[in-house]
């Protein structure tokens, strides 16, 4: 855990609690039951709005708090450890993708209402099931936009799409000449094909040829936020799990050769979180970004994947059903793996990078 | 987490800086310049020239090489920021710190910490000055990782010690003045059996045998002990104290060989540098071989991720003003990256790079095939990693044995 300031300490206090009582894995049971296309509780991101979640990175002037991206990393990760659903994050990265490259007047037209939580935006950049934002054919005349979008998270409850286009990035509001078509995925939350037929599009001039680089370089950094909480939370309940079942008399923790397994998952969790907050600490200092992203992916990509392979493994049976967490994370956890890049995409922008 | 705001120098500080410039000026030899100690070198102590005697005389009569021990005992005596200071000016003149070793890393920590006056008063001061070469005399060939199973025996004599038995692995024992050594003084009870003693190399009935690696080096020894005499003096702590006496050596040893502080100032690992100059680029300046590089990219994100983790345990350990619980893993995953590091420096310099010795190779080349072989010690010495596994699973993770 990176040595926090106090502000930093009474967020993550606050989001560790809120998680744990308000928001246990029992409510996204719920909302999975619920078959609700949007796949979060309203009234949850309501309360996470109250608490000023949802203008983290967001300037004062805004409507937000501007605590930075350590504190929002911090929410991220406490809601990952109990699979909390809810547009946080693609809120969040919208609203960075307004901030890095919006004008004045589209910050002061759709900031203050992500803050407030009013309004719900997410990124639509992808267009097939692999990351490849050098593969853009979406594209933009006369201020209409014409293009579909893969698998976009979040996308049920979007008012506001920020849309990759050829040419840049585009504020898309959720309306006329915008179509969405449900893809059930196996973590069963929001992902959507969306398709803009037309639909009116207002650019985002500012932030530099790069601005799609340094919005993604956001996503894989918060990406990676939420899947260390799961990560953590996968090797929290099976060292658990393998401390109370007992087997030829003995409780399983009492086993060398599973010692030596979670003695193994804890170095690499324990690099897994130095990575993460990495990619945070490099956020707030403005410090080598993109590099701090692909470590904090990459990183976090791989660990999860072994570290929930592993969990399930280590429950035994049990570890399938249905009846228990540990599969849930599971299949969460391929999701945020594939998106934003995969381990071996970050390893291949690492190395561009890194002029080899 | 990094601050960005400066600390504000104080004048005192700036002054302790001015302090050291000068002395930096006098007395650090400009030949020395970007070289290493050559005296802590596993390959033995060489000859020392004599402007690296003139700046080990200079260091020590300051007890700069040990900045923060006592004052009295012959060390510096600053405080951290002082110490910062100094490292610091140090860097930047490209001067290396010329008093190291066993006695540095390992002996002085503990001695300051359990030894009596009369012991600190005679050892601490020669290690602070560079003088006196410490080995470790814990492994037997019956007691590695099981090292409380070791048998070398001290009988009480009334005002000495008789010493009989075999030490194994004794880094550094052909070069070394003295030895701090566990030895058991009760054979009734394997931990509280153990007492912890100091030795001469030159006493009678001390012989030493280098054992010869696959490296072709001969860092480590066999040692001897047939009736050796130690005067009771040499007893640090009670006996019966040796265990944890000789624990707590052992963290100061797992805290430098975890390899992420020395390797970490060294910065990146270089394998893109090596392999662009051993194998083929394209015109971009890009790897051709595109499975090496993506190894390359994965092996430099995990080193990464390692040094943050070493960086992490150091500042969790300084605002907790206690050990940071993944200290813990720091020497098995420092150790294993080393390794694998070494691993992909051969495979990249191919067969250029596993050159034994005469024509055809550089100095680099061979001093690489060598660190590697001798590399295979660092996941065995100073606790296996099997034994740190063991370490972690029980004391941090709570995994405990079968009841």
């Amino acid at each position: 855990m990176a040595v926090l300031n106090e502000e930093q300490e009474m967020l993550r206090d606050m989001a560790r609690e809120w998680s744990t009582n308000e928001s246990p894995v029992a409510e996204f049971r719920k909302v999975r039951a619920s078959g609700a296309p949007e796949a979060f509780n309203p009234d949850a991101y309501k309360a996470m709005a109250e608490m000023g979640w949802t203008g983290v990175i967001i300037p004062e002037e805004h409507g937000g708090s501007d605590f930075g991206w350590m504190s929002v990393g911090l929410i991220v990760e406490e809601l990952g450890k109990t699979l909390t659903a809810s547009p946080l994050i693609a809120s969040t990265l919208a609203a960075s993708a307004i901030i890095l490259g919006g004008s004045d007047k589209q910050k002061a037209e759709w900031l203050p209402r992500i803050a407030s939580g009013e309004l719900i935006a997410t990124l639509a950049i992808d267009e097939g099931p692999h990351h490849n934002p050098a593969n853009i054919a979406t594209s933009v005349s006369g201020g209409k936009v014409s293009g579909t979008k893969a698998f976009v998270h979040e996308a049920h409850a979007a008012d506001l799409f920020v849309v990759a286009a050829t040419d840049g990035l585009y504020l898309v509001e959720n309306g006329d000449r915008v179509s969405l078509s449900t893809r059930k995925l196996t973590d069963q939350r929001s992902h959507a094909e969306v398709t803009f037929d037309g639909a009116v599009a207002d650019k985002l001039e500012g932030g530099g040829d790069d601005l799609l680089d340094h919005v993604l370089d956001r996503a894989r950094i918060i990406t990676a936020c939420e899947m260390l909480g799961m990560a953590q939370r996968v090797f929290d309940t099976t060292l658990d799990y393998l401390k109370q079942r007992v087997q030829f008399n003995q409780v399983l923790a009492s086993f060398q050769a599973l010692q030596h397994r979670m003695a193994d998952l804890f170095g690499e969790l324990a690099t897994m979180r130095s990575a993460v907050e990495g990619g945070l600490m490099a956020l707030d200092a403005g410090f080598r970004v993109p590099e701090a992203a692909c470590i904090a992916k990459a990183r976090a990509s791989d660990v999860l994947h072994l570290i929930s392979r592993e969990g399930v493994q280590l429950h035994g049976g049990m570890g399938m059903t249905d009846e228990y967490d540990i599969g849930l994370y599971l299949k969460r956890a391929r999701i945020l793996e594939a998106s934003w890049g995969t381990s071996s995409y970050l390893r291949n922008r690492f190395a561009n990078l890194s002029g080899y | 987490m990094a601050t960005k705001a400066k600390v504000e120098t104080s004048s005192p500080d700036e002054a302790f800086r001015k302090e050291v410039r000068t002395f930096l000026s006098e007395n650090f030899p400009p030949e020395l310049k970007g070289k290493g100690n050559a005296l802590a070198s596993v390959e033995g102590p060489g000859h020392e020239t004599e402007a690296q005697k003139n700046w080990r005389q200079a260091m020590g009569s300051r007890g700069w090489g040990t900045p923060t021990w006592p004052a009295e005992y012959g060390g510096g005596g600053l405080n951290r920021k002082q110490a910062a200071i100094l490292n610091e000016e140090m860097a930047k003149a490209g001067a290396y710190n010329p008093i190291g070793g066993m006695g540095v890393m390992m002996f002085g920590p503990t001695l300051l910490e359990y030894g009596n006056e009369a012991q600190k008063k005679e050892h601490i001061p020669p290690i602070c000055r560079g003088e006196i070469r410490w080995c470790q005399g814990y492994s037997e060939p019956n007691a590695g990782s099981d090292l409380a199973n070791l048998q070398t025996f001290a009988e009480d004599k009334g005002d000495h010690y008789v010493v009989n038995g075999q030490k194994t692995w004794t880094s550094g024992g052909q070069w070394a003045d003295k030895c701090f050594c566990l030895v058991r003084t009760d054979k009734s009870d394997k931990h509280r059996g153990i007492s912890f003693l100091l030795m001469d190399m030159d006493a009678p009935g001390v012989e030493v045998r280098p054992i010869q690696m696959i490296s072709g080096m001969s860092p480590f020894c066999e040692t001897f002990f047939t009736d050796v005499k130690v005067p009771k003096e040499n007893l640090v702590g009670e006996e019966g104290q040796g265990w944890t006496i000789g624990k707590r050596l052992l963290q100061h040893e797992r805290t430098n060989l975890s390899g992420g502080g020395s390797m970490a100032r060294r910065g990146g690992s270089n394998l893109a540098d090596l392999a662009k100059k051993y194998m083929e680029t394209d015109a971009d300046g890009r790897l051709s071989d595109k499975v090496m590089r993506d190894r390359i990219a994965d092996f430099e994100i995990r080193w990464s991720a390692f040094l943050l983790t070493a960086r992490r345990a150091a500042e969790e350990s300084k605002a907790s003003g206690g050990v940071s619980e993944i200290s813990s893993v720091l020497k098995k995953l420092g150790t294993k990256l080393g390794q694998e590091r070494a691993e992909m420096s051969i495979e990249i310099m191919g067969l250029q790079g596993l050159g034994w010795e005469g024509e055809g190779f550089t100095e680099a080349e061979l001093a690489g095939v060598r660190g590697w072989l001798f590399g295979k010690a660092t996941t065995i010495y100073g606790g296996s990693t099997e034994i740190q596994n063991n370490i972690i699973s029980k004391r941090v993770l709570g995994m405990l044995d079968h009841q």
